[in-house]
C-alpha cells in the first residue's frame, strides 16, 4: 500500500541524506520526497511517499524514528488527511489544439501562467493522481516538460504535528 | 532547510549570531605550545578557560574520564596531538593501523563498558578506521571516533587527503557530527558520549576541520555535565501491561526457552537474567554475541544457537511452544529460514531498540526497553507465583537432557597420539590451563566457532568477538585494547593463521607498551571456514583458500622480541599453555598446528528450520 509519511526533522546539514541514505541502505522505496523549512526555522518537514505492506511500513517508521535528526513523524495515511501535489508542465499550444487545451485546463482547475505562441505553461495542484490524470489527458497533444513537487501532506481536523 | 550542497556544511551562517561563548580572543602561539588562558575580572580572579579547539578536546577527554585513546596521526589532527602531548591524564596508544586502532577501544569498550576512543586523520586515516566502525556498529559497541579532517575552507575541493568521512560512514554509525565552529567541540563531544553510551549503543563519528582545533583562537571552554537533545529519548523502561502479560504466558508455558543476546550484555543485565531463569527454572540459549551472560557451567544453559550452536539449543528452540528473547535480534545466523523458525512457538521479545522487534520475526508479545529493568520487574512478578505445569516442564527437560545425551562424547573425534591435534582440543585445554576465566577475543573462522563451542564461559563480556559483521584481523588488537584495562587478568587472543595475518602489524604496539597478550594460533595452513564451505557447497575445489607461503611464525614472533612456542602433538600442548600463561605481562605466541581438515560441526542446513543441522561429515538430523 500507498503511504504518506510526514517527518519533522532539525535543520541541519546532513540530516537530509541520513533520510535518504536510510531509505536506499534498507532497500526502502521512495516514490516522492519534498522537504522545507517550516514556520521554525530549526526544523524542516519533508513528506515522503512509499510502497509497502505493514511490516515494511513498521519498519520504515521505527528505523526513521532511530534517526537522531528525526524529531517527530507520522504516518498521514493511518487516518483522514490532505494530500496535495503542485505540478508545472509545459504543452504544446498550436491551432485548434490550443483551444483544447485551454478548456482541459479549466476542467482540472488548473492555470495557465505562461504562453508563448506555440505553448502553454500550466499549474496544477491536486492529489497525485488529479495530476496523473491531467497528464494522461494531455499527452495527445503533446507534453514538453513535467515539474512536480513530491506529495506534500497535512492530517484533517484537530490533529497537529508539532513539537 | 540547510542542504550540504547549499549553504555548505561547515561554517558558513555560524558568523552572525555568535553567543557569549563564540567570542574569539586571538593568541600569538607560545614557544611553549598553548596553554591555557583565562580572562579575568576586576579583581584579577579567573572567571572562564580560554582554550583552543585541540586543547579543548583533549581537556574535554580528561573531563568525561576517558583513559586511553587509541589513535594514529596525520596532519589534519596534528592540533590535537599537540595538545594530548602537552596534558598527561589521558593516554594515547600509537597503533600501527587505524582499523586496529578502531578494534582496540572496541575490544576496551567490551570489557569494559565504557565507550572506546579512536583518533585518526582525515582522509586515508580515517578510511583505514571504516572496517571497525563497521564491526562496533554491528555489535552495538559505544565508540568515539575522532576524525580530522582539511581545513573548513577547502571541504569539497578535493583537497589534499580529504574524505567525506561523514558520508562513508553514515550507514555504520549511530549519528555523527561535524564541528562547524570551535566553541561547540565540548557540547559536540558530550552528545557524542552520550549518544554512543546511552539507548543501544553504537559508534558515534566527529569530524574534525583542522582550522577548528587552530592553537592561536580561544574560547571559552566549559565542561557540559548535561545534554540535550529533543528527539533521543532512549526508553528507560518497558510497558508494565506488555511485561505482565509476558509473565502470565511464561508461568503457564509447557515448553519454554530464554533466548538472549549480546543486548543482556551490553545492558549489564546479567544478574538480574541469572535469577529469573534460575527462579523460573527453564532452560536458556543465548546467541554467540550473549554467551556468558548466564553461566555456561549450569545445568540451565543448553550452550548457544544457531548456524554452529549447540545440538540441545537448535532442538530446544525449534520444539519450544514459548521463546523469551531478550536483548537479542533474530538475526539469520540464528534463525536460519525464517518460515520455518519455531514452528509452535509464541515470541516474547525484549529489546531497547524498536526497530528490532518483529524486524525478521513476529513477536506475540513485544517490549520496548532496556534487558535490565525488563528483566527485574518480570522477576518482581515472577517472585511468589509457581509455573502452571510443572510436570510438563519436567518433560521438557527430560526430553532436552534427551538431545544432550544424543550428542555426548560425539562432538568431534580427538586425536590419537603421534596424529596432528584437533582445534576443539586445543581450546579444552586452553579453558582448563586458565580455568574458564580469560578474557578471549577470537578472529573470524573457525577457530571462532571452536572457541564459543568448547571455552566454558561463566561471565559475560569474556567471550570478545566479532559477531555481526565478522571481521578477520579483529582479535588481536581488540585483546590488546582489553589487556591494557585489565592488566592482572588472562587476556588470549585465539586466531588463525589467515586472520592473524591481517592485523599482525600490532605486535610492533604491544611491544611498545609492554601489552602482555597471548596468542593462540590455531594454525590450520588454511581458510578454514572457506575450505569448510567449498568442501560441502563446491566439490572440494578449494580455490584460493589455501595459504602458500605461511611465514616462519616462530622466527616473525621472535623478530619483535617475543617467545613462541611451536606445538605439534597432544603432549606439547598444555606444557606450552603453561609455560605461555606462567607470566602476565608477557606476551607470547603459540603456533599450533592442527588438522586441516577438521570442520565445524553442528551446522544448520541452509534455509532449513533450526532443527536441521549436520552434525558430522557423514550425520545429519
Ligand atoms: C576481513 C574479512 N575478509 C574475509 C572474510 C571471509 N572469511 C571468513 S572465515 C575466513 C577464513 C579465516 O581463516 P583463518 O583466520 O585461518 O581461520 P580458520 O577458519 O582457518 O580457523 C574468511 C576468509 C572475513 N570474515 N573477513
Ligand atoms: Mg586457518
Amino acid at each position: 500500500m500507498r503511504h504518506i509519511i510526514s517527518i519533522l526533522m532539525e535543520n541541519e546539514p546532513g540530516a537530509l541524506s541520513r533520510v535518504v541514505g536510510l531509505f536506499s541502505q534498507r532497500n526502502f522505496n521512495i516514490e516522492t520526497l519534498n522537504v522545507a523549512p517550516t514556520e521554525d526555522p530549526s526544523l524542516s518537514r519533508l513528506t515522503v511517499t512509499t510502497i509497502g505492506d505493514d511490516r515494511v511500513i513498521e519498519q520504515i517508521t521505527k528505523h526513521l524514528n532511530k534517526l537522531i535528526d528525526v524529531v517527530k513523524l507520522v504516518d498521514l495515511t493511518e487516518g483522514n488527511h490532505i494530500e496535495r501535489e503542485l505540478m508545472l508542465v509545459k504543452v504544446k499550444a498550436l491551432g485548434a489544439a490550443r483551444d483544447e487545451v485551454k478548456r482541459t485546463v479549466d476542467i482540472f482547475r488548473a492555470q495557465i501562467v505562461d504562453v508563448t505562441p506555440s505553448l502553454y505553461t500550466v499549474q496544477i495542484t491536486g492529489d497525485a493522481s488529479k495530476l496523473d490524470a491531467f497528464l494522461q489527458a494531455m499527452s495527445p497533444v503533446g507534453i514538453l516538460e513535467v515539474a512536480r513537487t513530491g506529495v506534500s501532506g497535512i492530517a484533517r481536523g484537530d490533529k497537529v504535528l508539532s513539537l | 532547510m540547510r542542504v550540504q550542497a547549499l549553504t555548505g556544511p561547515y561554517c558558513q551562517g555560524l558568523a552572525s549570531g555568535a553567543g557569549m561563548g563564540r567570542q574569539r580572543h586571538t593568541a600569538a602561539l607560545d614557544p611553549a605550545g598553548c596553554p591555557a588562558d583565562r580572562t579575568r575580572d576586576l579583581q584579577g580572579r579567573n572567571t572562564v578557560e580560554l582554550l583552543s579547539g585541540a586543547d579543548m578536546i583533549a581537556r574535554f577527554l580528561q573531563d568525561e574520564g576517558v583513559e586511553y585513546i587509541y589513535g594514529y596521526p596525520g596532519g589534519a589532527a596534528l592540533h590535537i596531538y599537540d595538545a594530548l602531548f602537552r596534558q598527561d591524564k589521558v593516554k594515547h596508544i600509537l597503533v600501527r593501523h587505524e582499523q586496529a586502532a578502531t578494534h582496540a577501544a572496541d575490544g576496551y569498550a567490551r570489557a569494559s563498558g565504557k565507550p572506546g576512543v579512536v583518533l585518526v586523520t582525515s582522509g586515508p586515516g580515517a578510511t583505514n578506521a571504516v572496517t571497525g566502525i563497521a564491526t562496533a556498529y554491528m555489535d552495538s559497541i559505544p565508540m568515539v571516533v575522532l576524525c580530522g579532517q582539511v581545513m573548513s575552507h577547502l571541504i569539497g575541493d578535493d583537497a589534499f587527503q580529504e574524505t567525506d568521512i561523514v558520508g562513508v560512514t553514515r550507514p555504520i554509525v549511530k549519528h555523527s557530527f561535524s564541528i562547524r565552529h570551535p566553541s561547540e567541540i565540548p557540547e559536540v563531544l558530550k552528545k557524542a558520549f552520550y549518544l554512543a553510551s546511552t539507548g543501544r549503543p553504537g559508534p558515534v563519528v566527529v569530524d574534525i576541520p583542522k582550522d577548528m582545533t587552530a592553537p592561536t583562537e580561544r574560547y571559552e571552554y566549559v565542561y557540559p555535565k548535561k545534554v540535550k537533545l529533543r528527539s533521543y529519548n532512549p526508553v528507560t523502561r518497558g510497558h508494565t501491561g506488555q511485561i505482565k502479560k509476558a509473565v502470565e504466558m511464561m508461568l503457564k508455558a509447557k515448553r519454554p526457552v530464554f533466548y538472549t543476546g549480546g543486548g543482556v550484555v551490553t545492558g549489564k543485565a546479567s544478574e538480574g537474567l541469572t535469577d529469573l531463569v534460575k527462579q523460573l527454572g527453564f532452560p536458556i540459549t543465548t546467541t554467540l554475541m550473549g554467551i556468558g551472560a548466564y553461566p555456561q557451567s549450569d545445568r540451565q544453559c543448553l550452550g548457544w544457537l544457531g548456524m554452529h550452536g549447540s545440538y540441545e539449543s537448535n532442538m530446544a528452540m525449534h520444539h519450544a511452544d514459548l521463546i523469551i528473547a531478550i536483548g537479542a535480534r533474530f538475526d539469520d545466523r540464528v534463525t536460519n529460514n525464517t518460515s520455518k523458525f519455531c514452528p509452535t512457538a509464541k515470541i516474547i521479545h525484549v529489546d531497547v531498540d524498536p526497530s528490532s522487534v518483529s524486524k525478521t520475526v513476529r513477536a506475540d508479545v513485544p517490549i520496548v526497553g532496556p534487558a535490565s529493568s525488563v528483566i527485574n520487574e518480570m522477576i518482581s512478578l515472577v517472585q511468589g507465583h509457581s509455573i502452571a505445569h510443572p510436570e510438563a516442564l519436567a518433560d521438557w527437560w527430560q526430553k532436552i537432557d534427551g538431545w544432550r545425551a544424543d550428542r555426548e562424547g560425539k562432538l568431534y573425534e580427538p586425536s590419537k597420539p603421534g596424529e596432528v591435534l584437533k582445534p576443539q582440543e586445543v581450546i579444552e585445554a586452553l579453558c582448563r590451563v586458565t580455568r574458564g576465566e580469560a578474557y578471549v577475543t577470537t578472529d573470524v573462522g573457525q577457530h571462532q566457532m571452536f572457541a564459543a563451542q568448547y571455552y566454558k564461559f561463566d561471565k559475560p563480556n569474556r567471550l570478545i568477538t566479532s559477531g555481526g559483521l565478522g571481521t578477520m584481523g579483529f582479535g588481536f588488537p581488540a585483546a590488546m585494547g582489553i589487556k591494557q584495562n585489565f592488566p592482572e587478568d588472562d587476556v588470549v587472543c585465539v586466531t588463525g593463521e589467515g586472520s592473524f595475518q591481517m592485523m599482525m602489524q600490532e605486535l610492533s604496539t604491544c611491544k611498545q607498551y609492554g601489552v602482555g597478550v597471548k596468542i593462540v594460533n590455531l594454525n590450520n595452513a588454511s581458510l578454514g571456514m572457506v575450505r569448510q564451505w567449498q568442501d560441502l557447497n563446491y566439490k572440494s575445489r578449494h580455490a584460493h583458500s589455501y595459504m602458500e607461503s605461511l611465514p616462519d611464525f616462530h622466527m616473525l614472533i621472535e623478530a619483535y622480541g617475543f617467545t613462541a612456542i611451536t606445538v605439534k602433538t597432544l603432549d606439547e600442548l598444555e606444557p606450552a599453555l603453561e609455560r605461555a600463561f606462567a607470566n602476565k605481562h608477557e606476551l607470547v605466541f603459540l603456533d599450533v598446528k592442527v588438522d586441516p581438515h577438521e570442520h565445524v560441526y553442528p551446522m544448520q542446513v541452509p534455509l532449513g528450520a533450526m532443527r536441521d543441522m549436520l552434525l558430522s561429515k557423514t550425520e545429519r538430523t
